[in-house]
């Protein structure tokens, strides 16, 4: 199976819209840090909610490129692809 | 717009701690300590239930005297890098100390518990290799993956089935796994389930290594911490700690069955280009590890005041962790409701630690005590009976909001 960007980031996003702190508007260019307030630890604790869903792991080091939910979906996805 | 801007945040935080509960929780001063349980704090005699001293060793009069004893013939400090000109016959023997307490051929003795967990983990995993680190992680173990050029994957904190899946991910890769854990997480008090990490390494082939920082001197028949306790001793490639625990010092180890061990010394930054241990910490050291092995009494009524005052707590209704450690964090609801007990308890007399979010795991804060070997069964129903008029005071006033 492979998912596209398009895929992942809205898996991403319907799992985000249901902690019910995350604002309702958000988009695959919100910012994770900045639009959705996220510490550090509730980001890595959510990617690996993310990782559980589509079986990927995303190294630390990756995460630190990340800034919207697009980056992470494509990160994901090039992770999938083994690149 | 200026370099300290980004500090802004943390300042504003600060100021509302302290407006919560008048005082600034990093910045309690022990103005003199009256035993390894007591100490001065704002002119008051407190008990001390946050020290990590689990044995009470930092007062071991043989330690004390050791010091004492060296100081006066090697004088204050080495002023070198063990590579260079820090090394004395001191820092070798206590090397050989450490790895045959722990029945194991190598040892390297680091400044810091912190700088050992760094040194070790940034150095054994390299660029083409894997980290797995629990996600409760201690931060120096983090900072370690930061400094390192390894891959970094958190599994879930004391989960090995995730990490089965995690390493089951990276099946075909070139390149080792280095799988990290704690004996006892510092935060929370939970025991690693040992056993079953070690039955993953074995299944994998992945390289382990243990942090026994809050376990050694307190799990295992001969002290020797969590794998001892769960007989998996041999699976285990590498075992950190730190000498600021249970031995009542400072400093930090490593000791490995692997000859290799000595080879890290020269790729191992935080080993290399910092200062070596002044040599009266080394001897008292190498005293506080006999008085240990002398007395294993001070193991068996550690775990029975931890059951005591764990106990304690529980009845009082409050949530602690379910396994009964030496760390015994009560869990909070909100920050107020932290801040306002924890400054209660040290106006009462028992100083405690304060672990707020995002340092403590599910976004709770806690309040995180630790017991002693040297507590007395009355001081632990003393500070039970603190903790309870506490929390029965603060429930009769209005929680600021």
């Amino acid at each position: 199976m492979s998912e596209t960007v398009q895929d992942v980031s809205t898996l991403i996003i319907s799992k985000l819209l249901a902690n019910p702190k995350v604002p309702r508007d958000i988009t695959g260019s919100s910012k994770i840090v900045e639009d959705l307030a996220f510490d550090s630890l509730a980001v890595m604790n959510f990617v690996m909610e993310i990782e559980d869903e589509l079986d990927v792991s995303v190294p630390l080091d990756r995460l630190a490129e990340i800034r919207t939910i697009d980056d992470l979906a494509s990160c994901i996805v090039s992770l999938k692809k083994g690149t | 717009m200026t370099i300290f801007d980004k500090f802004r945040g943390i300042e504003h935080r600060l100021e509302e701690l302290k407006a919560l509960g008048g005082r600034n929780p990093f910045d309690v001063v022990i103005e003199r300590p009256l035993s390894s349980t007591a100490g001065i704090i704002e002119g008051r005699e407190t008990l001390l239930f946050g020290t990590n001293n689990y044995l009470g060793l930092s007062q071991s009069p043989r330690a004390i005297e050791a010091a004492c004893e060296t100081v006066r013939a090697r004088g204050v400090g080495t002023t070198g890098s063990r590579i260079a000109n820090g090394t004395q016959s001191l820092h070798q023997q206590l090397e050989r100390r450490i790895a045959d307490f722990f029945g194991q051929t190598h040892c390297m003795v680091f400044s810091t518990g912190y700088q050992a967990n760094l040194g070790m983990i940034s150095t054994l995993a390299g660029k083409e290799d894997y980290l797995l680190l629990d996600a409760d992680s201690h931060a120096s173990i983090y900072d370690a993956s930061r400094l390192g050029h390894a891959q970094v994957i958190r599994f879930r904190h004391n989960d090995p089935e995730d990490l089965h899946k995690r390493l089951r991910r990276l099946d075909g890769t070139p390149g080792s796994k280095l799988v990290v854990v704690e004996g006892v997480y510092s935060m929370t008090g939970n025991v690693v389930p040992m056993a079953e990490m070690a039955a993953v390494k074995r299944e994998t082939g992945a390289t382990l290594l243990v942090d026994e920082a809050h376990s050694f001197g307190v799990l295992g028949s001969t002290g020797r911490g969590v794998a001892e306790a769960a007989g998996v001793e041999k699976d285990v490639d590498f075992i950190v700690g730190t000498f600021s625990k249970s031995l009542g010092t400072v400093g930090g180890y490593c000791v490995s069955n692997h000859p290799e061990l000595d080879l890290v010394r020269l790729h191992c930054r935080p080993y290399m280009f910092t200062a070596s241990l002044p040599p009266e910490v080394v001897a008292a050291t190498i005293a506080a590890l006999e008085d240990m092995q002398a007395h294993p009494e001070l193991r068996s009524r550690l775990i029975d005041n931890a059951a005591r005052f764990h106990a304690g707590l529980n009845t009082l209704g409050l949530t602690t962790g379910k396994t009964v450690s030496p760390v015994v964090a009560v869990v909070l609801d909100t920050i107020p409701e932290a801040i306002a007990l924890w400054n209660r308890l040290l106006t009462l007399g028992l100083y405690v630690n304060l672990s707020l979010p995002p340092a403590t795991p599910d976004h709770h804060p806690l309040l995180r005590c630790s017991v002693m070997a040297t507590h007395t069964p009355d001081q632990i129903d003393r500070a039970i009976e603190i903790f309870s008029e506490a929390v029965n005071s603060l429930k009769t006033e209005a929680l600021p909001t």
